[in-house]
């Protein structure tokens, strides 16, 4: 159909529009040797200067640039849509970090809103607060009675209209879209829905303006408070001026190979479907002839190794030693940093593998002592949160059941990122743990933002003997994240801080990981923002008015949101040396509860619940001051702009539904943006990770977490804290028909959702974690709440219906930890809903996905072949 | 996804199994067992093979022993090749393991050069080091290193340390970012089929109109004989660490990932088997 010529290139697009690469071309050989397919579909391409290409996209007609096309990888690596139009500034929302409220430790009890004594006959709770919507029908733990309350409620028909983001086909979606209507999304959750046209869709709905109703909002999943800053709300956002574009020349364009290109920063005024194309991810190294060069020497090593394993070696192993000055968190009282000497001793095993010793040399009493580590047996290293220190700390099985790790510190950066650095290489190497991470793998993130990510084995879901997760192994990936999801099949996405969404590249390293440690490609550079709150508190004087002079008995008057740190505007640093400010600070008046006209909040006593105006009973008042700072990194992440999320779900495969035809059919994948709005991805394969475009699901109002299960059961939590389920959604209708709204359990406002196979869990904000009963496939909205525990600040249930939380706090031998992976255990067709826990790595830890996880003892399946869940796919 | 860092460590591991015989007319008190040993490619034979010396001096009397040396199928082994090139030129059709003939007398002194102590393997390691950086950045950066590094670069190879190794070696793979390459490939072409050691000639990783060039180009100027014409039947065999890289390939690329530790790219040229 076309075809275009350059030096030592031909591209071609036939019919199907399909896009060919003519391999092999040059003045020797003009003819070239072989056609090859590359990945996306045009409807024209174009050669340019130095042999760089443009082309028309077949589907959303934008023009796209080849990305990474130099004279030794002439194919390049993959299509990058063209932007035009301003710099975004997209809004930062950040968060504050002090979700390190202290919560009790893992009971049965229901454990109450955190901000009042839990008692049944507490109506001051803000969870009865929060508006109309919250008087639903408190149902008691009755699953005969609760089942009819659920019935009654029935499928919720308003709000449920969906409109493809993409406006670009009109022969197809435009129509639909065109005809489609909202629900609209109003603060005021009493208010009667109203009908808006489909161009103001609520991606950049209207801000809520700092008033009463915010209180009926729930904190979002984790760490961040969102969409709580008023930017870039008035940003236009219409669907329908998107051009399609039909011909493109680059002739004129000299692009020198390698050079940095800025045309694919999405800008704020776009259409959505130029956002959302589908930038494929495609395997950097697509050149043959080094696919060629990586299969022969894989061959090789098999033909001259495989039959001779046995043979000796020729090269004795032999020991290297790494020393350094460090700084070392002394063991005993009083606990402080001393000097010390490290040496990192090597030894060469006869297959390469290596095993590496870590001693550290200290002196006490002017005693000369030394401890040692073997860093096979270390268990994760990880940069730990210190305004002032570069600091990591090590763990093993042992150090994490007691909670207290070898902490060390380093005199500048690059000096603790070389010893990370080269321990963690060590660590891995021990391990023989090397490259890309497996589809299968678990990740997590710390609070620091850090991405950890570790590889199952097979006795980690096990029934019996199954592997302590305390045992498990954890290596960091570069880059730096709020949340991370991932599924089976190698699809990973995370989410910054500032909302970004990001998808997993497929490389490895980064940050401070380089050279050997890291991938040559597909590493990026990746940036967060995040708001740092303090708080000023003044007290009523009856002379003066509101004074900064407290009671002696009071809180510091510029304290953090629990008033038991002091933090003024000029001490209080940013969270890491790796954050560094870029705003001043600032009055922010989105706190949940409202302020008054100067951002203030008031209550009758410190602590207190909070609103935003002053009555005769109040005789305090605070006000909350944010700044925002900046953290500039790099890692295996690309961004998916531009739409900011709060929560992701992938869908959890297991290996059986993958088999076959399995995998052709497109991963559904299930976000709420940072606004509220439930979104679901077209497009997402294994090959195309980032998926093409974003299909809106109407809701009548904001949502904060979104689940979906292996048999594409969808599940959500509202911002006022109830539970949604989606009907009906499949594969062949991924937005499904409509919401049944779920009441929430009594008196809790649920937070977040997580659905494995046929297991829904949620939890609420007070940290309590329950188990959804009832759920059968003709009845799949389930009949009850089910409390399973408390102590839980995040829930991820697997395909195996395993269930891993973060609990709120752990007891070790030597020391707390706040924010630990827990495993539950007993976890079993007939008892889904576990006996305990098993405590892993911790603290600090915030976030973790074991959705990937489907790997089994082989035995195990068949028991659970035999006993089908309740749900059958 | 393979990585290209994943070359190099392909590339430093590759062993070839070895069976040691010790040469029939050599004097023994008892039988000399054969030895058997995972030599690594890129090192050099005197550099390993102190254990295969241990073994056959244990059954042979101290007055018959003298400098050791190695043959296979009547050639004498060059210690001062990289052991996966002499395997390459010499050996790579004939079935694993390689069988190479152990001598201590009947030095074949025209043929091999002496090799009284590892310091000789480490001269001769360090100077092709330094003439590969000459070709690839007029001598720059190996000048600009310490002794202390230059040393790194050698026990790493001597330990069989590819960490050790390449921390150093990185920094002679780096060009200017404003080249697309080295200023030109340190390379040697061997043949069996002549009486000429090797083919070396200065050669441009980057043609004159920008164009990278690749093996093939490379072969086509210095080498003809050895890339089939257009139409014509393959009758060698371009190898590199045992494989044969498509005539394609960069040999930028190649200098970068499949030199050996000496910098030089070593490329056999041999027959294409017939069978």
């Amino acid at each position: 159909m076309h075809v275009s010529a350059g030096v030592s290139v031909v591209w071609a697009v036939t019919k199907d529009r399909k896009v060919w690469f003519r391999r092999g071309v040059n003045s020797h050989n003009p003819g070239g040797t072989s056609w090859i397919e590359m990945v996306g579909e045009m409807t024209m391409v174009n050669v340019g200067l130095n042999d760089q290409v443009w082309g028309i996209g077949a589907e959303e007609r934008a023009v796209y640039f080849r990305q990474g096309v130099t004279p030794s990888e002439l194919s390049g690596k993959t299509w990058k849509a063209i932007v035009a139009g301003r710099e975004s500034d997209r809004s930062h929302t950040g968060s504050s970090s002090s979700l390190l409220s202290a919560g009790c430790f893992f009971g049965d009890e229901v454990k109450g809103n955190s901000e009042s004594a839990p008692s049944d006959t507490d109506t001051t709770s803000e969870a009865e607060r929060s508006g109309p919507e919250h008087s639903a029908p408190q149902e008691p733990l009755d699953s005969s009675r609760d089942h009819k309350d659920n019935s009654a409620l029935g499928p919720e028909t308003e709000g449920t209209a969906e409109c493809i983001l993409e406006n670009t086909c009109p022969d197809v979606e435009g129509k639909e879209a065109a005809q489609a209507s909202v629900t609209s999304e109003h603060p005021n959750l009493a208010s009667a829905p109203a009908e808006l046209p489909w161009t103001n869709i609520d991606l950049k709905e209207p801000r809520k303006v700092p008033s009463h109703s915010a209180a009926g909002f729930a904190e979002t999943v984790g760490l961040s408070s969102l969409g709580l800053f008023p930017l870039g709300l008035d940003e236009p956002f219409g669907a329908d001026d998107h051009p399609l574009w039909a011909w493109v020349s680059g002739g004129g364009c000299a692009v020198e190979a390698g050079s940095a290109l800025k045309w694919f920063t999405v800008q704020s005024g776009l259409s959505p479907s130029v956002q959302t194309l589908s930038l494929s991810i495609s395997p950097a190294q697509t050149a043959a002839w080094r696919k060629q060069i990586f299969q022969q020497l894989t061959e090789r090593t098999k033909r001259e190794l495989e039959n001779f394993r046995h043979y000796e070696q020729a090269v004795e192993q032999s020991v290297w030693v790494k020393t350094g000055t460090l700084q070392w968190w002394c063991d005993w009282k009083p606990h402080k940093w001393v000097d010390v000497r490290v040496a990192l001793e090597q030894f060469t095993g006869h297959d390469g593998a290596r095993d590496s010793i870590l001693f550290v040399y200290y002196i006490v009493h002017e005693e000369k002592k030394y401890f040692h580590v073997f860093l096979n047996e270390v268990t994760v290293l990880v940069p730990v949160l210190n305004e002032a220190k570069h600091s990591f700390a090590l763990y093993t099985a042992e150090r994490t059941r007691q909670r207290w790790p070898v902490r060390l510190a380093a005199a500048t950066e690059q000096d603790m990122n070389d010893w990370l650095a080269l321990l963690s290489l060590s660590c891995c190497e021990s391990r023989k743990i090397h490259g890309r991470p497996s589809p299968q793998a678990i990740w997590s993130v710390t609070c620091k933002g850090d991405i950890f990510v570790s590889e199952p084995s097979s006795d980690l879901e096990a029934q019996d003997h199954l592997l302590p997760c305390d045992q498990m192994f954890w290596r960091q990936m570069g880059g730096h994240l709020r949340m991370v999801e991932a599924n089976s099949r190698g699809v990973v996405w995370g989410i910054g801080y500032d909302h970004t969404a990001w998808v997993y590249t497929g490389g490895y390293g980064g940050g401070c990981f380089q050279g050997l440690a890291s991938s040559t490609s597909n590493i990026y550079t990746q940036s967060d923002v995040k708001s740092i709150c303090i708080y000023e508190n003044q007290r009523w004087n009856p002379v003066t008015g509101y004074t900064s002079r407290g009671l002696p008995t009071d809180r510091y008057m510029w304290s953090d949101a629990t008033g038991l740190q002091e933090c003024t505007k000029a001490s209080t640093k940013p969270p890491s040396l790796q954050w560094t400010w870029v705003s001043d600070w600032y009055v922010d008046f989105s706190v949940p509860g409202g302020t008054d006209q100067e951002g203030w909040q008031y209550a009758s006593d410190f602590p207190a619940s909070y609103h935003g105006y002053k009555t005769m009973k109040d005789f305090v008042r605070r006000r909350c001051w944010a700044r925002k700072c900046k953290l500039v990194t790099n890692g295996p992440w690309l961004e998916v702009a531009p739409i900011a999320l709060g929560d992701v779900s992938i869908i959890p495969e297991s290996p059986e539904s993958t088999d076959g035809d399995g995998r052709s059919h497109n991963i559904a994948l299930w976000a709420v943006s940072d606004k509220g709005d439930v979104l679901c991805r077209l497009g997402v394969s294994e090959l195309n990770p980032v998926g093409s475009s974003w299909l809106h699901i109407g809701t009548d109002q904001p949502f904060a977490s979104v689940s979906i299960g292996a048999c594409y059961q969808v599940w959500a939590v509202a911002r006022d804290g109830s539970a949604f389920y989606r009907g009906s959604v499949s594969p062949s209708q991924p937005a499904g028909d409509c919401w049944y709204h779920i009441p929430s359990p009594p008196k809790q406002r649920l937070v977040q959702v997580s659905v494995g196979q046929t297991s829904v869990y949620a939890l609420d904000e007070n940290g309590n974690l329950w188990y959804r009963a009832g759920v059968t496939p003709s009845y799949p909205q389930g009949s009850s709440w089910e409390h399973v525990s408390n102590n839980v600040r995040k829930v991820s249930v697997g395909p195996l219906d395993q269930v891993w939380v973060i609990a709120n706090k752990v007891q070790g031998t030597h020391g707390l930890s706040r924010g630990t992976v827990c495993r539950r255990t007993g976890v079993q067709p007939r008892e889904p809903k576990g006996q305990g826990w098993d405590y892993g790595i911790g603290g600090g830890w915030d976030h973790i996905s074991i959705r990937a996880n489907a790997t089994r003892a082989s035995r195990n399946v068949s028991q659970e072949q035999k006993v089908p869940g309740p749900v059958s796919c | 996804m393979t990585d290209d860092k994943d070359v190099l460590r392909d590339v430093w591991f590759g062993r070839i199994p070895t069976c040691f015989t010790l040469y029939q007319d050599e004097i023994t008190e008892r039988e000399a067992e054969p030895y058997y040993l995972l030599l690594p490619r890129v090192s050099y034979l005197t550099l390993v093979t102190d254990k295969v010396k241990k073994h056959f001096q244990k059954v042979m009397r101290q007055e018959d022993i003298s400098e050791m040396w190695f043959e296979y199928e009547g050639t004498p082994l060059k210690w001062h090749y990289p052991i996966g090139l002499l395997f390459d030129l010499l050996a790579s059709s004939s079935a694993l393991p390689w069988n190479i003939i152990v001598h201590f007398k009947s030095f074949p002194e025209k043929d091999l050069l002496h090799c009284p102590s590892k310091d000789a393997i480490e001269a001769h390691f360090m100077s092709c080091i330094k003439e590969a950086d000459a070709l690839k950045h007029k001598s720059q950066v190996i000048n600009e290193m310490q002794k202390k590094d230059h040393k790194q670069l050698w026990m790493g190879l001597q330990n069989d340390r590819f960490d050790q190794f390449w921390a150093i070696n990185r920094k002679l793979m780096e060009y200017p970012a404003e080249e697309n390459g080295f200023r030109y490939i340190p390379f040697r072409i061997y043949q069996t089929t002549t009486e000429r050691p090797f083919i070396q000639k200065l050669f441009r990783p980057v043609a004159v109109d920008g164009q990278l060039q690749t093996l093939g180009d490379l072969l086509r100027e210095v080498c003809p004989s050895a890339v089939a014409p257009e139409d014509g039947e393959k009758k060698n065999q371009v190898m590199i660490h045992g494989i044969e890289p498509m005539l394609e390939t960069p040999l930028q690329w190649l200098s970068e990932h499949l030199s050996y530790p000496d910098n030089f790219l070593h490329i056999s040229v041999i027959p294409q088997p017939t069978d």
